[in-house]
């Protein structure tokens, strides 16, 4: 069936008719959200709902983890970023929750990573990444491995069950690469959950972390205020509007 | 089997700034033309608005707009003694994608080359004598001046809408601007941008030491704009969202924002998106293209037949393209032969880290060009004698943004990156940091060079585009130098912490570097040491034409995009003005 119409000056609701009957072709080489290839000429496009919104929180469970998997996740996100008289926790603002839902999506699949054979083991780091396992399936090696190096070493306890400075010395022997992961190395690994921590901690809270703008309000970003051209003169006095996120601020939305 | 579709005039390859401009340029003096891109349509009101646009982690981090390396990526070597290696993860360049191409995703910062840039092989051979330069450096001249350019530098500001101060008009120095640059023929568009505390405080101190600062030439509109096609630009709001976002105010110069409104309208040109070329066709005589063959999302494949085929895409990619199609000759580096994948370049970054105490920069106020530069160690506008190297950098204080993932590694050297003594300086560190940074020259050398690669394929079954690229010394000594200087500038901004930062001793692709990736279709007299000619014509196949940083003969100390607008709209000139009239190599080999 074909893509595309043959006719240039073929009308846009044609078009749409069209890459509508061949979206029911199935396996398709598009790239994001099943654009179909088309045709535009003749004006700017604009229809109602073209534009491609973000995904938001689905508050259901845990998507991607384990049960076990879950409490080691907020067991090093929470010492990653302690909670103090600063503010919460790692755990707390729901990197977490952030992070699982980062696995189950397309960044976890490696969906846009290239993941073509071969695969070559012991390649100099200069040349980047060449795991053939997904971030998804990375969290799910590493933290085995991690949970029998805690048993090896802290008599039989996984790292959710240790106290907080025995964690902190794992992650800080993780961060110089001293245990031998099996299947994937340790320092990979903890540059990879602290990456996705503080993805969690400071992104906008649409996505699961950063709850109630915790992040934001511990450094002093406004969040998508989007305009300061009335502070750009002014720009060393403090920044005195809160904090808004893409959904807006609660204040606004009652009921949330 | 390919099937065939209504011949066109022209054929583009790809809807960036330069696909759009040619387009509005050719379908002006009245030929049909359709561009093909493999990636999606995009525009403000759809995809950038400000309700959507600020949105760090699907932007900034995860790249919504940009290639995918699943889509297609390179290969990676340091030396022809190497197995080249995938690029898997994007790192040290990130490309883009869809229609606006890198113009959706860029700053805006819109430089000049300086005179001598563009002379460099001959400038060079002058000044310091033929053999100073190291025996492996393979520069050259491009075969056109700054003063042919000129015009067309011109012309790009004046459609893109650049904001800034003028350093030489006609050859009268201006008070306030860059005393280096080639003289131009009036001054910018717009007046500058605004400064924060930290590009004033640049400029104040450069200027004490005896240099030169200027507000960096922005594609940021500093106040409402209608440029020439009769579009308008609203007011930039320094929100700080520019590099790796679209704009929602139509305030950063791209395609989008100033040529599309104008070229969507017209009834002779059409855009087919999510449609990827495969290759260039060429008839029985090898020296004339016929067309285009690409592939939809449905697998389908289409053959677009056209007069004149403009390959517009990434410049890696236009050398991509021109290898799996048979344009040129591929470069031989043992035999020194061949043009195509010749001088490829890079960027380079000379910079200091500044960590200052006690200040409040609320850095989330920026935009994508704000920042106050200097041109005194750029190029050769100072004195190389001595020195061990060649080239220099712009070395600029900039605002761009306070994006929070990204800044939370700004740290104290030595300072932990977790836990609560992290988290205790966090918004310290986020109130106090900020750069002195050289945007740096890469010069081209016998060894540095693209072909095809033999093992890695990309979606559709064709060869990688492989990259044999490692540092040079003198690009080690150069940033070594600037980050020197940077650092010396930093230390009299009142910095706490200065950390210099030079390259490494080997090209690493991990973290993000500079996505001015240059060369392997370069421009040139001389069709054995050139793949295309002044006119960015193909020697070899003369209606095709190969249009972006591509071209350069090696890289200068800024970044690629005005140069890379001016030299599309120079080419368009020669084809409307030349070209149609007499069809056949405007430059005789």
């Amino acid at each position: 069936m074909a893509g595309l119409p043959n006719d240039p000056l073929i009308s846009r609701r044609t078009l749409l008719a069209s890459t509508a009957a061949a979206a029911l072709v199935g396996a398709t080489f598009g790239s994001a959200r099943g654009v179909k290839a088309r045709m535009l000429s003749g004006e700017v496009p604009w229809a109602p709902g073209m534009a491609t919104p973000p995904e938001p929180l689905v508050p259901n469970g845990w998507l991607y983890f384990t049960p076990e998997e879950s409490r080691a996740v907020e067991a090093i996100v929470e010492r990653l970023i302690p909670g103090d008289d600063l503010g919460p926790s790692g755990k707390d603002a729901g990197c977490a929750v952030f992070i699982d839902r980062q696995m189950a999506g397309p960044y976890g699949g490696a969906e846009r990573l290239y993941m073509r054979p071969p695969f070559v083991n012991n390649a100099s780091p200069l040349f980047g990444p060449q795991s053939q396992l997904t971030p998804a399936q990375q969290y799910r090696v590493a933290l085995k491995a991690l949970d029998a190096y805690c048993k090896a070493n802290h008599g039989g306890k996984g790292f959710a069950n240790l106290p907080g400075e025995d964690r902190d010395k794992v992650l800080a022997a993780m961060e110089k690469g001293e245990p031998n992961f099996e299947g994937f190395g340790s320092r990979p690994f903890f540059n990879l959950v602290l990456q996705n921590t503080m993805e969690g901690f400071f992104a906008d809270p649409i996505y699961g972390g950063n709850r109630d703008m915790a992040g934001w309000k511990l450094i002093g970003f406004p969040g998508a205020r989007y305009d300061y051209r009335d502070f750009i003169d002014t720009v060393t006095e403090p920044y005195t509007l809160p904090p808004v996120s893409l959904m807006g601020r609660a204040g606004w939305t009652p009921g949330r | 089997m390919a099937r065939r579709l209504p011949k066109k005039d022209v054929v583009i390859i790809g809807l960036g700034w330069t696909g759009s401009l040619l387009a509005h340029e050719l379908t002006d003096a009245g030929l049909e033309v359709v561009a093909i891109e493999r990636g999606p349509w995009r525009d403000t009101s759809t995809d950038f608005s400000p309700t959507q646009d600020p949105d760090e982690l699907r932007y900034g981090v995860r790249l919504d707009l940009f290639l995918r390396p699943a889509q297609e990526t390179f290969t990676l070597r340091h030396n022809t003694g190497q197995n080249a290696l995938p690029i898997r993860w994007p790192g040290a360049f990130i490309v883009g994608n869809g229609v606006g191409g890198a113009g959706v995703h860029w700053n805006g910062h819109t430089w000049r080359f300086l005179e001598s840039d563009f002379v460099l092989k001959s400038h060079l051979s002058q000044r310091y004598g033929a053999g100073a330069m190291p025996e492996d450096m393979q520069v050259e001249d491009w075969g056109i001046t700054y003063n042919d350019l000129e015009p067309y530098y011109d012309k790009f500001e004046y459609i893109s809408g650049t904001s800034g101060r003028a350093g030489n008009i006609k050859g009268q120095l201006q008070p306030g601007g860059n005393p280096f640059e080639g003289p131009r023929s009036r001054g910018y568009p717009l007046p500058p941008l605004k400064d924060t505390a930290p590009t004033a405080l640049f400029a104040k101190t450069a200027n004490e030491m005896g240099y030169h600062a200027f507000p960096r030439p922005a594609g940021n509109a500093s106040e409402a704009y209608v440029n020439p096609l009769g579009i308008a630009m609203g007011p930039c709001t320094y929100c700080g969202f520019c590099e790796r976002f679209g704009c929602g105010n139509y305030s950063k110069a791209s395609p989008q924002a100033n040529v599309l409104p104008v070229l969507m309208r017209k009834s002779n040109f059409s855009v087919r998106t999510e449609s990827e070329v495969l290759h260039i066709n060429k008839d029985a005589s090898g020296t004339r293209a016929t067309g285009v063959t690409f592939v939809d999302t449905s697998g389908q494949e289409w053959e677009q037949p056209a007069d004149i085929v403009l390959v517009c895409a990434y410049g890696l990619h236009n050398v991509r393209m021109m290898l799996l199609s048979g344009i040129g000759t591929p470069y031989d580096p043992k035999t020194g032969e061949g043009t195509v994948g010749r001088n490829y370049a890079y960027q380079s970054a000379g910079a200091a880290g500044l960590l200052f105490e006690g200040k409040r920069f609320n850095p989330f106020v920026g935009a994508g060009s704000l920042g106050q530069c200097i041109d005194d160690f750029n190029g050769d506008n100072f004195d190389h004698t001595g020195l061990g190297f060649f080239g220099g950098a712009s070395i600029t204080t900039s605002n761009y943004h306070g994006r929070p993932i990204a800044s939370s590694a700004n740290r104290a050297p030595g300072a932990p990156a977790w836990g609560s003594a992290w988290k205790k300086q966090v918004s310290s560190t986020y109130q106090n940091s900020s750069a002195v940074a050289g945007q740096g020259s890469v010069y081209s050398y016998r060894d540095k060079y693209l072909d095809l690669d033999p093992v890695y394929k990309d979606r559709y079954g064709r060869p990688l585009l492989r990259m044999t690229f490692d540092w040079h010394e003198n690009e080690k000594k150069m940033t070594r130098f600037i980050a020197q200087k940077c650092a010396e500038i930093g230390k009299a901004m009142g910095a706490k912490h200065v950390t210099p930062r030079s390259i490494p001793d080997h090209f690493n692709v991990v973290p993000y570097q500079s996505t001015h990736n240059t060369g392997g279709a370069i421009m040139g007299s001389d069709p054995k040491r050139s793949a295309v000619n002044r006119y960015l014509q193909s020697w070899d196949v003369h209606n095709v034409f190969v249009v972006g940083a591509s071209a350069f003969p090696q890289n200068a100390g800024y970044n690629p995009t005005g140069t890379v607008g001016a030299l599309a709209l120079m080419a368009a000139d020669a084809i409307r003005n030349e070209y149609l009239k007499n069809p056949g190599p405007l430059v005789q080999a």
